[in-house]
């Protein structure tokens, strides 16, 4: 037999529930707190620039005066281009790894090879892009080269928000639908999918907000350092807002005097994450209500 | 002829062994119960019959599994088509996320039925079958998930039933449900009978001495015994289904 001191137990379990609560709550807090702080920051030093004018005028004098409007409008093409390319790709290849092959060495290996990929730095992919789409296949500095760059590196990303997705669907809604005698494609479009999609939807726009703010690939394939014009076709260079930023911050004609117009530019940036972050929870959530009613 | 029928059945996931020389013979339009501890092969015998375990990867089937006498597992057998014979209700309540309508018109949907007069009357009877019409008619273009899980599970049934199967396979189907609804789909089973074979997998043993004709008990991927239901619940022949039915283990 042995004693037991109830009352000193009770003490010290209370005791070391009070300290790790406290040390998790303390962390929680503290990202909770940073996030706050940059973007209150950003704010507070961006939002005296941000006028009407600065989002729909060009740059001026050595980019130390004027607008972004083109490194908008530019980046807003790359996001477009570059998920016109991954959104269809990514996502059929994640049904078909999902849903078609069997688990085995194939499935493995080209999970494994998704992952690798997601892992690759952004500016490998920026010199990959170079060298294929500028280069070897000659689109050169243009908006075609760096959204199918930008593209590749949302690719992963999709797949991988879109196989979570699928995955999340029960499986015995697909049993039930094979078992009434569905074809395989039939469940895949007729349940898995209606069920899926907000999920998909959500993924697929949170890797809009990661593309949007990506440098290194757009450095050598589409962006251009001035360029006080809009693209007329796929086939032009343009300006983009993450890599104003950069040019501005480092190697502008005056890095002082733009200061006000990084800040502003990084909250235009910030913005339009934050906006798409907001709009794919709102796309979820009528999506979500919508699907159990077609 | 048999409506259903297991020679020397043997089925491997991946090396080991889910079931061990099953032989059972199903009357038409009768109830046979299947019933045994968990993981002793029962839902594993119940998706023989309409090839469910196909999808499972690493799967390997022994034996012939026969339908009226045909054997499903032979060449050239459109699986599809088979599983349009036979119907599957399964464990939880899985109403697809459609309109109760859309729900019950589905299997005709995929299998090719355009008239819509057709389906709206095929929809009509089968959910007048799973007494459930005068709870739902006026909701048709509601979504299932607005049902109560009891509710949901008939409509489920009715799902089965709406591309005519002359099987319906059910694998634990008021598991999760509540009394009252349990007693309800037990009720349903009893009308069933005279149009439908019926496989039902269940843990509860009332149940299944309640519903069934005939029990098969398995044990460990065998199986034990099969006989009529009120034999095996009054007086098994083996003392591990003694054991069993009386709770001894399992």
């Amino acid at each position: 037999m042995y004693q037991i001191d109830e009352n000193k137990v009770t003490r010290k379990k209370k005791r070391n529930q009070k300290f790790v609560f406290f040390l998790f709550g303390a962390m929680g807090y503290f990202v909770v707190a940073l996030l706050v702080l940059i973007l209150t920051f950003i704010i507070y030093k961006g939002a005296s620039a941000i006028s009407w004018d600065f989002i729909t005028k060009m740059p001026e004098e050595g980019m130390t005066k004027g607008g972004i409007f083109p490194a908008i409008i530019g980046t807003l093409c790359l996001v477009a281009g570059s998920m016109l390319f991954a959104f269809p790709i990514g996502v059929l290849a994640a049904i078909y790894m999902n849903e078609y092959v069997k688990d085995g060495f194939i499935k493995k290996f080209i999970k494994q090879m998704t992952n690798n990929l997601a892992g690759i730095p952004s500016i490998v992919f920026g010199l990959f892009g170079m060298s294929l789409f500028v280069n070897k296949l000659g689109f050169g500095d243009s908006i075609l080269a760096g959204s199918l760059t930008l593209g590749l590196l949302a690719l992963p990303v999709v797949i991988r928000t879109t196989e979570e997705a699928l995955k999340a669907v029960d499986n015995t809604f697909r049993q039930a639908s094979i078992g009434l005698g569905a074809s395989k494609w039939q469940t895949t479009r007729r349940v898995v999918l209606p069920i899926a999609f907000p999920n998909i939807i959500t993924g697929l726009i949170l890797s809009v907000g990661r593309v949007s703010g990506e440098t290194a690939p757009i450095l050598f394939t589409v962006a251009a350092y001035f360029l006080p014009k809009l693209p007329t076709s796929i086939f032009d260079q343009a300006m983009a807002l993450p890599y104003h930023l950069y040019v501005i911050s480092t190697s502008g004609t005056n890095i002082e005097e733009s200061r006000p117009i990084a800040y502003g530019t990084a909250l235009v940036l910030v913005i339009i994450v934050l906006f798409t972050n907001l709009l794919a929870n709102g796309l979820r959530k009528y999506f979500s209500k919508k699907v159990k009613m077609n | 002829m048999f409506k259903l029928e297991s020679k020397n059945v043997d089925v491997f996931y991946g090396s080991s062994q889910a079931l061990k020389n099953v032989n059972i013979e199903i009357q038409n339009n009768t109830v046979t119960a299947l019933i045994g501890p968990s993981g002793c092969g029962k839902s594993t015998y119940l998706r023989l019959f309409n090839r469910m375990n196909d999808l499972i990867d690493g799967i390997k089937i022994d034996g012939q599994v026969l339908i009226d006498g045909q054997d499903i597992y032979a060449k050239g057998v459109n699986v599809d088509i088979l599983r349009k014979r036979v119907g599957m209700v399964f464990q939880k309540p899985n109403p697809f996320p459609k309109t109760i309508f859309e729900n019950v018109a589905y299997g005709l949907r995929v299998n090719g039925v355009k008239d819509e007069n057709f389906i709206r009357e095929r929809v009509e009877t089968s959910i007048k079958q799973v007494v459930l019409w005068d709870e739902v008619k006026d909701k048709m273009k509601r979504s299932a998930f607005e049902l109560s899980g009891g509710q949901q599970q008939r409509l489920c049934i009715a799902r089965a039933m709406a591309i005519e199967p002359s099987i319906i396979l059910m694998d634990e189907p008021t598991s999760a449900l509540d009394p009252i609804s349990t007693s309800k789909i037990e009720e349903l089973i009893h009308e069933l009978k005279s149009k439908f074979t019926i496989v039902i997998v269940t843990h509860n043993m009332q149940q299944a001495a309640r519903v069934s004709d005939k029990t098969a008990f398995f044990y460990l991927g065998e199986l034990v015994e099969y006989g009529e239901t009120k034999q095996i619940f009054t007086n098994p022949k083996q003392e591990k289904t003694q054991n069993y039915i009386t709770g001894r283990f399992g």
